[in-house]
């Protein structure tokens, strides 16, 4: 951190409603903080809440970019609190609002759990093999080659923080669009050699307007994802996987 | 029975066919409209080199005479306007289908100031556009289809008053395809390799460069007929000759 950003006081204008409280109506409130070095908004918002205002909801659990709970639109675009640093403004003025496409608990607080547990549930993520009632415990597991390995390790990494949710126009108009973060749950199971669903099985599930053909290629969960997963790459992937079931 | 029952339960196929459909016959038209510009802009050569590339398309070395056949500009016409709506009809899918939604999109595409969204919606509103100034153009041309040449093409759009709608035409073709070609390449992963995301970048750089070029060409093509239509004005409905059948015709006529 350079010196000239120390000292500076940061303004942060953040919406404050809380739907549960009778007459409360959404509003910006501003508040100042000093800024310290390395300074994420995660440290910032903590700050704002011990030093001016008590009530202020948002979510945190990790401080480290796992947890995918304080995934917050940061001028706009949507990012974790917690790996955001405040030097990355420059004019000092951050705007933090809630994610929307997600239930509002309140302030910068969604519910992002309910929606994340019906997109697993829809995909069905788990692996699927009728015979794993006859497995035998005994024997070793059958080996698994490492670039497979690697490559669902690489979509396991997703934290299900709801930004590319968030970052797509195409999910905010149609609700019942499943999401980049449903389209890698999908891509994973589907490179799992585990998991024994066929492709037409996948499109039972993705093979319709809601799912990997509604996908108009935005491209907001590409350019949005805290995690730089390959949203672009993985969701061409299912759209070729799946136009070619017949 | 239970087979029976397994295919009724089955997903319907059509959601694969209509985005498959969706791509390729988007490929299709914008394969054609660069064609196309590019043709046109023969004019930037002189009115010569127009006319002889007219004379080429209608066929005219298979008749070794003055006409050829035009048409096959009534052909090509009815088969690009065909899939022009068979394009637009299932594009139309994809619109926003309600203020609500619209709504929201406006205000995405103000929080988020998202690139790629934003030429989306380029690309719809450009789409919207082409419903009717494209359909106008394309049946004007394949109802007459001989009507194409450095003087006949100049006059329609001076004297027949086309020019304000080729002018919009123009800017809503170029974009529209250009950003349609790189969507269609990042939406199927087709050069996606070993680096999807250098890939994408230079793809929007291409796409930048040909919408740029197109336009450029374009507009240099447009400005060459509107001046020839404004020469043109007082003869407006003569047809150009070159100066070589020129003198063929003339000597005709006195003899």
């Amino acid at each position: 951190m350079s010196n000239d950003e120390q000292g500076r006081t940061l303004k942060f204008h953040i919406l404050k409603y809380d739907p549960q409280l009778e007459g409360d109506e959404p509003r910006m409130v501003t508040f100042e903080v000093d800024e310290a070095p390395g300074m994420t908004i995660f440290i910032a918002l903590n700050e704002i809440r011990e030093k001016h205002d008590r009530s202020l909801q948002f979510d945190f659990v990790c401080r480290a970019g796992i947890c995918g709970s304080c995934g917050m639109l940061i001028n706009g675009k949507p990012d974790l609190a917690c790996r955001t640093l405040t030097s990355r403004f420059p004019r000092g003025e951050i705007t933090l609002l809630p994610l929307p496409a997600f239930e509002l608990i309140g302030d910068l607080s969604v519910n992002t759990g309910e929606f994340m547990r019906s997109m697993s549930e829809r995909v069905e993520g788990w692996i699927h093999d009728q015979e794993q009632e006859s497995v035998d415990l005994t024997r070793i597991e059958e080996r698994m080659d490492p670039d497979l390995a690697d490559e669902i390790y690489e979509l396991d990494r997703c934290i299900e923080c709801g930004c590319c949710i968030s970052a797509c126009a195409t999910k905010r108009m149609r609700d019942d669009f499943l999401g980049a973060v449903g389209f890698i749950k999908v891509a994973r199971f589907a490179l799992d050699t585990r998991d024994k669903r066929t492709d037409e099985d996948w499109y039972e599930i993705i093979g319709n307007d809601d799912g990997v053909f509604g996908c108009m290629t935005l491209l907001g969960c590409e350019d949005n994802c805290p995690k730089d997963l390959p949203h672009q790459h993985k969701i061409a992937y299912l759209r070729r996987r799946m136009v070619k079931v017949t | 029975m239970k087979n029976f029952f397994d295919a009724a339960d089955k997903k319907s196929r059509k959601p694969a066919r209509l985005d498959l459909i969706q791509s390729l016959s988007g490929l299709v038209l914008a394969l054609f409209m660069w064609t196309h510009l590019l043709l046109v802009s023969s004019i930037l050569l002189g009115k010569k080199a127009m006319y002889t590339l007219t004379g080429i398309m209608e066929g005219k070395f298979l008749t070794g005479g003055d006409h050829g056949f035009p048409i096959i500009v009534t052909i090509i016409g009815i088969g690009i306007f065909s899939i022009f709506i068979l394009h637009a009809g299932i594009a139309l899918r994809k619109f926003p289908i309600s203020w609500r939604q619209h709504k929201i999109l406006r205000d995405q595409m103000k929080t988020m100031k998202h690139g790629d969204t934003n030429l989306w919606y380029t690309q719809f509103l450009t789409g919207f556009i082409m419903f009717f100034l494209g359909s106008v153009h394309i049946y004007i041309l394949t109802t007459h289809p001989a009507e194409i040449g450095p003087y006949a093409s100049a006059d329609r759009f001076v004297s027949d008053w086309l020019w304000p709608l080729y002018f919009i035409l123009l800017f809503a073709v170029e974009l529209h395809a250009t950003i349609g070609m790189y969507r269609l390449a990042v939406k199927w992963g087709i050069f996606d390799g070993k680096n999807p995301r250098a890939t994408r970048k230079r793809l929007k750089m291409a796409k930048n460069t040909l919408t740029v070029f197109f336009l450029v060409i374009g507009l240099a093509s447009f400005a060459a007929y509107m001046k020839i239509g404004l020469e043109h004005r007082d003869r407006a409905g003569e047809r150009y000759h070159p100066p070589s059948e020129q003198a063929e015709l003339s000597r005709g006529e006195h003899q």
